[in-house]
């Protein structure tokens, strides 16, 4: 595949320069003219202009033909179902919109290219053109406007009347830990200052609130309730990106930021997902191939991908910021209960 | 006011009737002339933009080829690309000074402060800047600036890293990462004097505009030029200062043990007893210089593209009123809609509610001035010259970059493409490729009024902007794809996570178009600097072009204009007038009618 566009690459190319050396060509034969324009210029760079556009529209849609599958699937949070909506309806319109100023741009320059003898239209001012493409816009961007803050509004407002799981995510150079708030759903008080040994969190082993906490490196969710999540930050500004829960809110220190969302799909439901399992697919035989290579180095080769839902860091925070990331499990009721069950809560692990 | 000013300029010319002799040093090093303080503006920002966009190359392959060796690290990078390989750290290093040079150095003091110096005492028929000595300091503390910020790059731990937007605590914390110890400290000081520099440069360009115009040049006969000018120096006086008390409490911060911006942090095994900051007040501050930077980058991109675009389709500009208008409103919206970049911060989610309303406003400035240049294409004569594509180019790419803005200034959908590549391809395409354009059209443009008649050669610059434009689609494009997977930016490989194995090949096309591009940029330094010495001289008016540029004289003395300063009678954008009858022409035989034209007897009388 790499290769195949490489090559298609080099030879678009190639056909560009190809195109220069002819245009050079044919304006070297007026050397005596000067480095303005003359007709031969306007009419070759005319017919660029309009080749231009059918480039951008081709390179359109070459992307969606060859990347269309890389695109994150379908939401698995219930809000994301929404930002989806929005989004593609905002789509819609710029891709509306783009193609048809391009068009006229790119026409225009083509169509009144510039020719001995034409006259230009002298055109100061339309109060009713002007008026037109203003309040156009003023209509289209009001209706986003409002649909955007809708569902903004219905994100952020976190309603805790619908008793949310409570889970602490806490970020630091380069990790995550998820804090769960135990039997009584409540986190303990926690601050930087009170970190010490076992208790990495600093969470304050006095509070009552905190003895049955669970400290785990792996997050796991149980599918269809709502989790309000507490975001904390250790040393630098963190991410925490969830992107295939559309949910992202930045980990500060010194305060505490919070995100909820509700799951909606296992990641067993998540597996069985037909992009998903083309996009394992296609991931597992780019993994195949390079540990061909790598074999043949004499190195290891990649284990087969299997899917999962991620936490990344997407705020810089130092070198191994690209390595900081936490796996999502979401399971069903029992199956989170059975896990949840296993862990040693906080008391526990700091009589240790 | 302009009367007066004129007749004090008038005085003054007289004054000086016989210039001073001009030593090397006073001529070409501190000059206090405004055309050599232009031209070192410009070669600084060149010189500047070689680094920036070497140094994107250099990323570029690590990210298309995160497995490979190459030897040009071990070349390039010392001791950080020891045996071929990239260190992560200096990854971070590369992009923050990319950023960083890009913005401020090569976008901000390369275009605004070339163009500026340059055109507005020649479009608006002054002598020079109200004070050519504080404009001389001006270029200097430019260059300052630049000196310490490309000797940053040899410290021994590293020039600064933590981003172009230096969010503390990650760069008040030289534990935090290696690059914020001596490196930051100069990445800070660096600013700061480039802070000074601008607004000594802005007020200038202010003072100037308001005071120096000559006779007859009231403010709605300015060239859209000198109004983008004058609003881009507006903003930059009034948010540029903020920047500055950002960088000085972060040096407080980071030297004096203060805690403006830090809190509650345990790093490298300890507590700090800093308490009571906070990172997101940082982000508020940077942001309120930040996000009108980004006009402050565009306004002279898209002034220098509406005379050039006039100028070369032989139309006057259409809505003239409603570009001066649109230029006003997106400078005032620029100054309150910073916390788009902050939708996620931990911010009042109410307050991104407020910036989602006015970010999505400025869409309609920026819509109205794409409409109105489309329709000065509309029926026109297009020269294309170089200047001219350039200016077609950045409509284009401001348009597709901008466009993309619509869904990022929403936050509900801010919220998971923040921070990943479409935010990158977004802005490299409104601010960063567009404003390149801007550059690239004014150098082709007004090359002649700065290098004595001398013109570039128009053969290379068609090959410039062709494979220029052609590359930078091909970069960027494909760039929001990889975006909406949810990849972030910033990341050094992104081999950690299998689910973007499949992105590996969207970024090695990403990476051959950035070299193609780059290429070009080659044949586009080759052609300025030989055209500097060996380039074809063209008449006095080359683009048969309205302004007053063009009526000063070809060879540079200090004044401008060897006699009196022309006066203004009309505004610049008569080009194509026909007369009363329909006839012809206002002047037979001609499509432009220059400024300094008094009404003629046929021509009926416009609101200009």
């Amino acid at each position: 595949m790499t290769a195949f566009l490489v090559v298609l690459v080099i030879i678009l190319f190639g056909v560009a320069v190809w195109q220069m050396g002819k245009i050079f060509q044919l304006s070297k034969s007026h050397q005596e003219d000067s480095e303005v324009a003359n007709d031969k210029d306007n009419n070759m760079n005319g017919w660029l202009m309009l080749g231009f556009v059918i480039f951008i529209y081709i390179l359109s849609i070459v992307c969606f033909w060859l990347w269309g599958d890389v695109m994150l699937p379908e939401s698995a949070s219930e809000h994301g179902v929404g930002i989806d909506q929005l989004w593609l309806i905002s789509m819609i319109l710029i891709f509306v919109v783009g193609i048809v100023t391009q068009w006229l741009l790119h026409y225009f320059a083509f169509k009144y290219r510039g020719r001995k003898g034409q006259r230009a239209v002298f055109f100061a001012d339309n109060d009713k053109l002007e008026f037109i493409w203003t309040i156009i816009p003023v209509i289209v961007l009001a209706g986003l406007i409002i649909y955007g803050l809708f569902t903004w509004t219905d994100i952020m407002n976190i309603d805790t009347e619908d008793d949310p799981l409570v889970v602490e995510l806490y970020a630091y150079q380069f990790d995550w830990r998820a804090r769960y708030g135990g039997e009584d759903n409540t986190l303990g008080e926690a601050s930087v200052r009170l970190i010490e040994g076992a208790n990495q969190l600093g969470v304050d082993a006095a509070d009552p609130n905190a003895q049955d906490d669970i400290v785990v490196n792996e997050l796991h969710l149980p599918v269809g309730r709502k989790v309000l999540f507490k975001m904390r930050s250790q040393d630098v500004l963190h991410s925490a990106y969830m992107p295939h829960f559309r949910a992202q809110m930045n980990c500060v220190p010194g305060m505490i930021t919070q995100f909820a969302f509700t799951p909606t799909k296992t990641t067993l439901e998540m597996r069985e997902n037909e992009e998903i399992i083309a996009k394992v697919a296609k991931i597992n035989n780019i993994r195949k191939e390079n540990s061909k290579a790598l074999l043949a180095k004499g190195e290891e080769g990649l284990e087969p991908y299997t899917f999962d839902y991620m936490l990344l860091c997407n705020k810089i925070c130092g070198n191994n910021h690209y390595n900081m990331q936490m796996k999502i499990i979401v399971e069903t009721q029992e199956e989170y209960d059975a896990w949840i069950a296993e862990q040693a809560t906080l008391a526990q692990t700091l009589k240790q | 006011m302009s009367a007066h000013a004129h007749d004090l300029a008038a005085d003054h010319h007289d004054d000086h009737g016989h210039h001073h002799k001009e030593t090397f040093i006073t001529k070409y090093i501190f000059s206090q002339d405004h055309k050599m303080i232009s031209k070192q503006y410009l070669i600084t920002g060149l010189f500047m933009g070689i680094i920036g966009i070497a140094m994107s190359l250099l990323f570029r392959m690590q990210l298309a080829w995160p497995d490979q060796e190459f030897k040009v690290y071990e070349i390039l990078l010392g001791k950080w690309g020891e045996g071929g390989v990239m260190d992560p750290s200096v990854y971070l290093a590369l992009v923050t000074i990319h950023g960083t040079i890009m913005v401020f150095f090569v976008l901000t003091a390369g275009l605004s402060g070339t163009f500026s110096n340059l055109l507005i005492p020649l479009q608006i028929g002054a002598r020079d800047m109200a004070s050519g000595f504080l404009n001389m300091i001006s270029y200097w503390l430019f260059f300052l600036s630049s000196v310490i910020m490309v000797l940053s790059l040899f410290v021994e731990a590293g020039p600064a890293s933590a981003g172009w937007t230096i969010y503390p605590p990650l760069s008040a914390l030289p534990q935090a990462i290696p690059g914020s110890g001596t490196g930051m400290t100069l990445w800070l000081v660096s600013m700061a004097i480039f802070i000074a520099s601008s607004l000594l440069g802005s007020l200038n360009y202010i003072v100037t505009v308001l005071n120096l115009r000559t006779k007859g040049m009231s403010m709605t006969r300015l060239p859209l030029t000198i109004w983008a000018f004058f609003i881009t120096a507006v903003i930059g006086v009034v948010s540029f200062p903020v920047l500055l008390s950002a960088a000085l409490l972060l040096i407080m911060d980071r030297g004096f043990g203060t805690s403006f911006f830090l809190s509650d942090i345990y790093i490298a095994g300890e507590v700090l007893h800093n308490q009571g900051g906070s990172p997101v007040l940082f982000e508020h501050l940077f942001w309120f210089l930040g996000h009108p930077e980004v006009y402050i980058v565009l306004l002279p991109a898209l002034g220098i593209t509406s005379e050039i675009i006039a100028t070369n389709s032989r139309k006057p500009i259409f809505g003239y009123r409603a570009m001066v208008a649109s230029i006003l409103a997106i400078a005032f919206l620029s100054t309150i809609v910073w916390g788009h970049h902050m939708f996620i911060s931990g911010m009042n989610p109410f307050l991104g509610s407020v910036f989602t309303f006015t970010t999505l406003l400025i869409a309609i400035p920026s819509a109205v001035k794409a409409f109105n240049y489309i329709t000065t294409l509309w029926k026109g004569n297009l020269q294309m010259n170089p200047a001219m594509l350039f200016s077609i180019g950045l409509v284009s790419t401001f348009i597709t970059g901008g466009l993309t803005g619509i869904l990022l200034g929403d936050s509900a959908l801010d919220i998971n493409v923040h921070d990943t590549y479409f935010v990158v391809a977004h802005f490299h395409l409104v601010m960063g490729i567009s404003a390149l354009y801007g550059l690239f059209a004014g150098v082709y443009h007004w090359f002649p009024k700065m290098f004595e008649g001398r013109m570039m050669n128009k053969n290379l610059g068609y090959i410039h902007f062709w494979v220029t434009a052609i590359g930078a689609y091909g970069v960027f494009f494909p760039m929001h794809f990889i975006g909406m997977a949810g990849l972030p930016r910033r990341y050094y490989t992104n081999t950690a996570f299998p689910y973007f194995d499949d992105l590996a090949d969207v970024n090695v096309v990403i990476t051959i178009f950035a070299f193609i591009a780059a290429a070009a940029q080659v044949i586009f330094l080759y052609n300025f600097i030989s055209s500097m010495f060996f380039g074809k001289k063209g008449s006095k008016n080359p683009w048969n072009s309205n302004t007053l540029e063009w009526t000063a004289e070809v060879k540079h003395i200090h004044g401008n204009w060897d006699g009196p300063i022309p006066h203004v009678y009309r505004w610049a954008y008569d080009y194509s007038k026909l007369n009363k009858d329909e006839s012809d022409y206002v002047i037979p035989g001609q499509d432009f009618v220059p400024q300094t034209t008094p009404l003629q007897d046929n021509e009926e009388e416009m609101n200009h």
